[in-house]
């Protein structure tokens, strides 16, 4: 009975995974209406931690083992792979759903587990006060909506009065994320706000863009995903309206959202929270990965708008768990310890430089009360083949984001029974 | 003119030709339903595979190619060459009748005479075969359709208009020749069904199954030329939608859209896929124009079918179905 009792722990040691891992989930989504943008976001996610194990050994000895789980967009199933990987040690989720994320705030703060949602999710997850597993480095949806307005204010002389703005957006949470902001925006730079939702999945907008057309608006900013950007893009260039005021955020400029329409979407700008362009880490990358067969999809996607997003995520990722090691004296880190170091992540210009992606992000430091960054992004431009920078990194107003957020995470304190994380600790 | 009249014009003439889009959804449903009495769930897939195969071919894409590199340690992805947009469109509806053979081979062959919502639930999980079929053997990425058709506001449309009211009407180049293809669709249909052995044998098949095989009709002969049919049509539906957004899975979504146009028309109708196409387009391009900015915008999706219900509550047979009467 003892020897059976030996060889069963020893079985379950042997299929069992290696606990000493840094687990790291990837809640992809490959399939659905919205794969086209999950594929290059998770290539990019899992090839660069791909390249730390084969070139460097993994993480400070560590070496990373990604879980992946198919969510195809859909929150069930996002909460059914996190439910069903997290048992694994997993150290931190990026979910890439707003949906998901929120499902997941109360389940894996209850587990400890720390969520990054970067650029997407609950935009008051930046108050670390009340969100303490929740990080939205380096921005969000409302820094998003004010870094918009501040480049139109640069360009129009530092006012907006009597100018109009159409707001075309995804009629889901996520594509209202920006109207409260928007709204303020709106009364203090004295320009016309309009607003124009498009149902799911996006693929007909005609009578949006005929209201656009008649109504004739000097700018549309556009917060769509999937589908809806590939048909907005050519809705505006069939109805003639100024590509170059034609604006979407950073899930709205991505490589294919422009391709069917190619040279015709010239002029079309969106946001990016991150640089573009060729980085010396795409080089190792096809060096020790793709050359190595160990690349997670078939290499056509590396440099492409959101493959480098993805890279950029787990490249924090990683720094977060280098710098959870360095706080703790330990290389196999726990979720906890994890969170501990995306708290004190610091991201500098030297560094980004040391990894071979140099000025790919802003300079940006994390602490218990600030979970968001410095929520900057840069402004970029379809020019008919490629995505370029049009700008260096914009600052949001944070007089203008900073009340907002404070008062819908004190709202969800309230709601949940929160208290000060950050007095506590 | 009041403006908002002549916008209104503008909206419903906008809505007849998205119309005419759904109606070629709601065209494959109605064959297969007319022939077979199967509501079949994977027309919008089949758009979708019919589009990617079309696109595919055009390209000289290695059919399956992830999974023949995954096994093989490959790194094909081309031939090669590529394919001029008619060829292509004529290699894709034979991929489409390799595709009616095979559904009616190890289907429907095998469930002859079973309730219709058994027939239902198979067309559900021929859906969902389909959608993993076209990804693994296409990829899941955006791709682009390109056949040639012209995309954008027609000038003379916008010059005429703008002459008579004062404002240019945006009409959609791509939309008018959807409309152009959709009248030589149903005309060919209607022609075959009418003029051809093979369309009286549809017909008789569509009117009493057991009367066409005791005259000698071959069930299993017209089902494949329905599929065949249904397929042609996908692939029209599929480029048309495609060449707005690129061919991606949301396209199989578009049947959808077809769903009210055929509670509305009847689901055996071609005439009535095409009238209920054009009072579900034009119906909800107003209410939307009127009603919408009172209420949030957004509304094409859900009064599309509050439309639909409201004529079902008068005629549940559809404006063009067949009313069923049934004696004991």
């Amino acid at each position: 009975m003892k020897k059976l009792a030996t060889f069963a722990v020893a079985g379950v040691m042997a299929a069992g995974p290696a606990l000493a891992d840094l687990v790291i989930p990837d809640l992809h989504y490959r399939t659905g209406p919205y794969a086209a943008g999950g594929i290059p976001f998770s290539d990019g996610y899992q090839d660069y931690f791909n390249l730390l194990n084969a070139r460097d050994g993994g993480i400070g000895g560590e070496t990373v083992r990604i879980v992946s789980c198919e969510t195809a967009y859909n929150t069930e199933r996002g909460v059914e792979c996190y439910e069903s990987t997290k048992g694994e040690g997993a150290l931190v989720y990026q979910p890439l759903s707003t949906g998901i994320t929120y499902q997941l705030i109360p389940r894996a703060t209850a587990d400890g587990i720390p969520l990054h949602t970067m650029g997407y999710g609950r935009t008051s997850a930046a108050n670390g006060d009340v969100f303490s597993h929740v990080f939205n480095y380096p921005a969000n949806y409302w820094d998003a909506a004010s870094v918009i307005i501040n480049q139109l204010l640069e360009e129009n002389g530092g006012s907006l009065e009597g100018k109009t703005i159409t707001l075309l957006y995804h009629n889901s949470a996520y594509g209202r994320e920006p109207i409260r902001t928007l709204e303020t925006l709106s009364e203090m730079h004295g320009f016309e706000l309009s607003q124009l939702a498009v149902d799911h999945p996006g693929q007909e907008q005609g009578n949006q863009w005929l209201t656009i057309r008649r109504e004739r608006p000097d700018y549309v900013v556009m917060w769509g995903w999937g589908v809806m950007n590939q048909v907005a893009v050519q809705e505006a260039i069939n109805t003639r309206f100024p590509m170059e005021n034609f604006i979407g955020n950073w899930w709205a400029g991505a490589d294919h959202d422009v391709a069917q329409a190619g040279a015709d979407a010239a002029g079309y700008r969106a946001l990016n929270m991150n640089r573009l362009g060729d980085m010396p880490v795409f080089d190792e990358i096809r060096t020790h990965v793709h050359e190595a067969g160990l690349a997670a999809g078939d290499g056509t996607n590396v440099g492409s708008v959101l493959y480098t997003r993805g890279m950029y995520a787990a490249m924090l990722a990683a720094e977060a768990i280098r710098t959870a090691q360095e706080i703790h004296g330990v290389a196999a880190i726990t979720p906890a310890m994890m969170r501990d170091g995306m708290e004190a992540l610091e991201i500098t210009n030297a560094r980004m430089e040391e990894l071979g992606m140099p000025m790919i992000g802003p300079e940006f430091a994390v602490s218990c009360e600030d979970h968001g960054g410095t929520g900057m992004a840069i402004m970029t431009q379809w020019n008919g083949t490629e995505w370029v920078t049009l700008t260096d990194f914009i600052a949001p107003d944070d007089s203008v984001t900073q009340p907002l957020i404070e008062e819908d995470s004190a709202q969800f304190a309230a709601e949940n029974n929160i208290s000060s994380q950050c007095g506590e600790s | 003119m009041p403006d908002q009249l002549i916008f209104a014009m503008e909206v419903t003439i906008n809505g007849l030709l998205n119309g005419v889009m759904y109606a070629l959804v709601a065209l494959g449903f109605v064959l297969i339903f007319k022939a077979s009495g199967i509501f079949n769930y994977a027309q919008g897939v089949m758009a979708l595979f019919a589009a990617m195969t079309l696109v595919g071919i055009q390209q000289g894409r290695v059919p399956f190619g992830h999974l023949i590199n995954e096994i093989f340690g490959t790194d094909v992805h081309y031939f090669g060459w590529e394919v001029p947009a008619l060829a292509a469109i004529l290699l894709t509806v034979v991929v489409m009748l390799a595709f009616a053979v095979l559904v009616q081979k190890f289907v429907f062959k095998h469930l002859v005479g079973q309730e219709p919502i058994i027939l239902f639930m198979a067309t559900i999980g021929l859906a969902y075969f389909l959608e993993g079929v076209s990804d693994l053997m296409w990829g899941s990425e955006i791709r682009n359709m390109d056949v040639g058709l012209p995309q954008g506001i027609n000038d003379a449309i916008d010059a005429a208009t703008f002459e008579i009211f004062g404002y240019g009407f945006f009409i959609d180049n791509l939309d008018i020749s959807a409309a152009i293809i959709a009248a030589i669709l149903v005309g060919g249909l209607i022609a075959f069904a009418q003029y051809t052995k093979q369309g009286r044998a549809m017909r008789a098949v569509a009117d009493d199954h057991q009367a066409a095989l005791s005259v000698g009709i071959k069930l299993n002969y017209v089902w494949v030329l329905v599929w065949t049919l249904a397929g042609i049509v996908a692939l029209v539906a599929g480029i048309m939608w495609g060449s707005k957004s690129g061919v991606q899975f949301s396209l199989s979504l578009i049947a959808l859209k077809a769903l009210p146009v055929l509670m509305l028309g009847g689901f055996t109708s071609i005439p009535g896929a095409i009238v209920g196409g054009l009072i579900i387009g034009m119906g909800e391009a107003l209410f939307e124009f009127s009603i919408g900015p009172m209420i949030g915008g957004a509304t094409e999706n859900w009064f599309a079918y509050v439309l639909a219900l409201v004529f079902l509550v008068f005629r549940p047979q559809g404006l063009f179905g067949e009313k069923i009467i049934e004696r004991v």
